[in-house]
């Protein structure tokens, strides 16, 4: 049998990719997910703030996903849990291995890409001293809180102001531990302005920003104090600003990376910019009939958006099977002035119904500014914002009669709004 | 005068809200931030998300969360009381895992089935 | 009475160990860890060094390029991961070319096999990467790269499996002589033995002063590396060395047995030869020196950090001796150690006879090792280790495809881990990209059902290393 799709995840991501690819009239579907139930990492994202857009209404985690597997009860989707895939060949045969079905080779006509993200660790970010227990990355922390029903510690220092290390911040509290402080390296925080007041306001939590950890000792094979240092605008180190911090745990919320190696390996082009596959305007990436979607392709702020733009991809591979292969001669995005990505990175006009999505981040700080749409120098539209930052995507949506005036590429540049 | 940050929008403005003059707020952008300042004043209030014990599940730990938000010197309160609590597989979203927390009059419900 | 008990399971005392298991002897090892390989092993370059270095005539010329003979054969015999890839000792000077000749004739005169002096264009022939102002190279083809720690511990295992008895948790506290042979008190126990063969490292002074005269000194030199990720190992297909100076062999920049690329180490001499920190400038001089070599490398793709112990000695040379009556030192194995192991272990087995200890060969002594790794099988052999044992269709570490089967062999292999690292160290979960971030939960999980332990009980690394606090909902609340 060939599947019609095979989507890779069954996240927030892959769900919804699944379940509009069967709206989209796909029979044959299948989710491989590697853990022992679908959902992904919303299941131990149990705090609310889930699902303002999507169902105009605050869930949490685990409710946002029941949303989802609930349409799949519908569907003709099948599930293989506690499954994982190996690799995906050109002809989009997908090897899997579990311990319940052993090791399958699966046909498929498409393919949804939806692995998600992983924690940037200790090592990525090059923290000196001792290699004790007692640094976790706040995401595996969540787990043996939220799931396991653990404790990491009781005394904690968090590095990193991403929203994950400040909910942490706020559950390692309600629990019973002590967190002495939060610490960012850049002047302003990476997470969600309701987060730094409900998460660290709330309890008393001081937030240091442009400091980082320059130490971490250990005593007897356990974190026993960190040492947190300003950082200067290069973000290196201020002699003589060390504190010190005498807790039993360091958690490192410092940023989340697109888990591509399924795509490395199969030859799928990758963006430097993202980490994450080079898609056009409906997430196929450069294998023809191979989609992704969520936080493989580029780390979303909001699981609502990854849910919107999965159900794009869900759409495209339906029409990819349906209707063979999109047409059409592709023109660039650049990065034009403090822009650090967009996706899609490739637009295909003639695919494009209405609007395409183009989602961006900004390099630095914003007040009132323009984003510049461009191609060849000629201005083909411009975008007022009240405020934009590194830690919030941005989302345009270009409509199809201005693609049209396009000529081979398209910048995206913001700047300060005139003040005129 | 107390200074807070408004969650109501990303924009995050910084309110003063002046509580010698009946909580009258500055700083706002728009009439949400206004009600925002004058509540976060008066009387705050969360919603607790959290977990509790459960037997016969995959897991040892379930997600629950009051239904509506509740006051905010209660959360620790409401911890405490969420310590006693084991639940029993099969749980259902919604099913009621603690009623009434605190006197409150707002149920704690579960998150996830198990 | 044992006949012999070695002191420290490193490279070295389970390489001694792994030679005497081939007689009728009665050995124990005690080791002051909670496993083996924890010391200088766990944390080197991870090199196999050819035998151009060391001075021609010294005990380290000949076991290093003895060492490096038996690598191949003995890492076949042992399943330990293994590559012959050769190295590259790259000069950026005339001056260095000479240092390069210089090696070349020590090379020639310790044995080496198949030396080449290469020009830069040659070298920049073979490893694409190296940088434009490498005017040549000194290429020994023999060198390779091993995974150290799993050479080690697969070297205790068959002398597990051959009725050697390792003792963890068992730190030398003193050595007294006793009729016949020494008495050996670790903390609450002593062990009697006949003979006494001290291969503690950076404490290796310190045991041979409980038996003899001062003789030497250990210079505890600390040096500090990064670990890159897997995209990075284009980098280097050979280990590529810089000139060695008076401050030691420099830094490197050579691929893994495990597919990264390694970069380091600095050298720093330290007091406390068990405190294996990393420090900011340390890797920060790493960083710079390795760029001389190899300009391109993207330290954004790093993965770890760490740092390793040399246990340096005042003497030129490895202390290899008798300290006293029937007590050998096997002390101050400074680089190339690793390399020189195998050698080390029958030279002490060879010493020891001479020294009266009755060597009988075992009839049928168990000298190979097998592990699944199923990540490299072929297709049908997946199949069918699935077919054989589900665990194995059950993938754990996600970064470096480590299954649940592999992770419960190592579990019940014969020196069982009881730490996360030390099942790392066995079956590979948690050496990628996310550092154990998502297997580290499940590895726990598993560790915890086979050994019977309560997951709070379960270490990360050594002793005191502990990773659960306490159940919420239970005991929190006391804090």
């Amino acid at each position: 049998m060939t599947y019609d799709l095979i989507v890779i995840g069954g996240g927030p991501a892959g769900l919804a990719a699944a379940v509009s690819a069967s709206e989209n009239g796909l029979k044959n579907i299948l989710i491989v997910e590697r853990d022992r139930e679908l959902g992904g990492i919303l299941n131990q994202c149990i705090h609310n703030g889930f699902g303002l857009h999507r169902f105009k209404e605050e869930l949490s985690g685990p409710e946002y996903a029941r949303r989802f597997i609930e349409m799949l009860k519908n569907t003709a989707v099948s599930v293989l849990t506690d499954a994982m895939v190996l690799d995906i060949a050109p002809d989009r045969t997908v090897r899997v291995v579990s311990a319940q079905h052993g090791y399958q080779t699966l046909a498929a006509k498409s393919v949804v890409l939806a692995m998600g993200c992983r924690e940037r660790t200790r090592g990525a970010i090059g923290i000196p001293g001792d290699r004790p227990s007692g640094v976790f990355t706040a995401g595996t922390a969540q787990r043996y809180l939220n799931l396991e029903g653990y404790m990491c510690g009781r005394r904690v220092v968090i590095l990193g102001s991403g929203d994950i290390g400040l909910i942490m911040a706020r559950r390692m509290t309600l629990e019973g531990a002590k967190v002495l402080a939060c610490v960012e390296v850049m002047p302003y925080s990476g997470g969600l302005t309701r987060n730094i007041v409900q998460c660290l306001h709330d309890f008393d939590i001081p937030l240091y920003l442009s400091h980082t950890v320059t130490d971490i000792t250990a005593t007897n094979g356990r974190v026993s104090s960190v040492t947190v240092a300003q950082v200067d605008e290069r973000r290196a180190p201020i002699p003589g600003t060390e504190m010190h911090f005498d807790c039993d745990t360091l958690l490192l919320s410092v940023g989340l990376i697109p888990e591509n190696e399924l795509t490395r390996a199969a030859g799928i082009a990758i963006d430097p910019r993202t980490n994450g596959p080079v898609v056009f305007e409906n997430m196929e990436t450069s294998m023809p009939g191979v989609f992704a979607c969520g936080n493989v392709v580029h780390v979303h702020d909001l699981v609502d958006y990854v849910s919107a733009e999965s159900e794009r991809a869900g759409k495209a591979a339906a029409r990819f099977v349906l209707n063979g292969d999109a047409q059409g001669e592709p023109i660039e995005l650049h990065n034009g002035n403090a822009v650090s990505y967009t996706v899609p990175q490739k637009l295909r006009r003639e695919n494009v119904e209405k609007v395409a999505d183009v989602f961006f981040r900004v390099r630095r700080i914003f007040g009132a500014s323009v984003i510049n749409v461009t191609s060849g120098g000629q201005a083909l539209a411009s975008y007022k914002r009240e405020r934009m930052a590194p830690g919030e995507m941005e989302h345009l949506l270009l409509p199809a009669a201005l693609l049209q005036k396009a000529s081979g590429e398209i910048t995206i540049s913001c700047e300060e709004a005139d003040c005129k | 005068m107390k200074e807070l940050i408004c969650i109501v929008c990303p924009r995050g403005c910084h309110l003063k809200v002046d509580e010698a003059n009946d909580y009258a707020v500055t700083g706002n952008s728009c009439p949400r931030g206004a009600e925002y300042g004058r509540n976060e004043c008066t009387h705050p209030t969360r919603v607790l998300t959290t977990t509790v014990k459960i037997d016969g599940a995959a897991y040892r730990r379930c997600p629950v969360r009051t239904e509506r938000a509740i006051d905010k010197s209660l959360l620790f309160k409401a911890m405490d009381a969420l310590n006693g609590v084991t639940l029993h597989a099969p749980v259902h979203v919604g099913d009621v895992a603690l009623e009434n927390v605190c006197g409150t009059g707002v149920n704690v419900i579960v998150t996830r089935e198990l | 009475m044992y006949d012999v008990a070695v002191i420290g399971c490193g490279i070295i005392g389970a390489a001694t160990a792994f030679s005497l298991s081939m007689y009728q002897l009665n050995v124990v090892v005690l080791e002051r860890e909670n496993d083996v390989a924890l010391g200088a092993t766990r944390a080197n370059s991870a090199i196999i060094h050819a035998g151009y270095d060391p001075e021609p005539g010294t005990k380290m010329a000949r076991l290093n390029v003895r060492g490096c003979e038996m690598a191949q054969a003995l890492c076949a015999q042992l399943d330990v991961p293994y590559l012959n890839n050769g190295s590259l000792v790259l000069a950026f000077s005339e001056e260095e070319m000479a240092t390069v000749r210089e090696l070349y004739a020590r090379g020639e005169a310790n044995g080496v096999p198949g030396q080449r002096i290469l020009t830069g264009d040659e070298v920049r022939a073979m490893e694409p990467y190296v940088s434009n102002e490498v005017v040549g190279a000194l290429y020994a083809p023999s060198a390779g790269i091993v995974n150290p720690w799993e050479y080690a511990i697969a070297m205790a295992e068959v002398a597990v499996q051959n009725s050697v008895e390792v003792r963890l948790n068992a730190g030398v506290t003193a050595i007294a002589r006793i009729p016949g042979g020494y008495r050996i008190t670790a903390g609450d126990q002593t062990v009697d033995a006949r003979y006494v063969v001290n291969c503690a490292g950076v404490d290796s002074a310190v045991m041979h002063e409980m038996v003899a005269p001062k003789a030497f000194t250990i210079y505890p030199v600390r040096g500090d590396y990064y670990l890159m990720d897997k995209c990075e190992s284009v980098r280097a297909r050979r280990v590529l060395f810089q000139c060695p100076s008076a401050l030691g062999k420099g830094v490197l920049v050579s691929p893994t047995v495990h597919g990264n690329l390694i970069v380091g180490p600095d050298a720093v001499a330290c007091e406390d030869g068990h405190r294996v920190n990393t420090t900011a400038e340390g890797l920060a001089y790493v960083k710079k020196a390795a760029a001389r070599s190899v300009p391109s490398i993207d330290y954004r793709s790093a993965i770890r950090n760490f740092a390793g112990m040399r246990a340096n000695s005042d003497q030129k040379d490895f202390v290899i001796g008798m300290a006293a009556e029937n007590f050998l030192d096997l002390a101050g194995i400074k680089s190339p150690g690793l390399s020189s192991a195998p050698a080390i272990g029958e030279e002490a087995v060879k010493l020891l006879s001479e020294n009266g200890l009755a060597l009988t060969p075992k009839a049928n002594p168990v000298t190979t090792r097998k592990c699944v790794r199923f990540k490299s099988l072929s297709e049908d052999e997946k199949r069918e280790a699935v077919r054989r044992n589900p665990l194995y269709g059950r993938v754990i570490c996600r970064c470096e495809t480590i299954t649940e089967g592999e992770i419960v062999d190592a579990i019940h292999s014969p020196i069982p881990p009881c730490s996360l690292d030390g099942v790392k160290r066995r079956a590979g979960s948690g050496m990628g990209r996310c550092q154990g971030g998502f297997c580290g939960p499940r590895v726990l999980e598993i560790l915890a059902r086979e050994r019977k332990l309560d997951p709070t009980e379960i270490l990360k690394d050594r002793a005191g290393s502990w990773i659960l606090a306490c159940e919420t909902k239970e005991e929190a609340k006391r804090v």
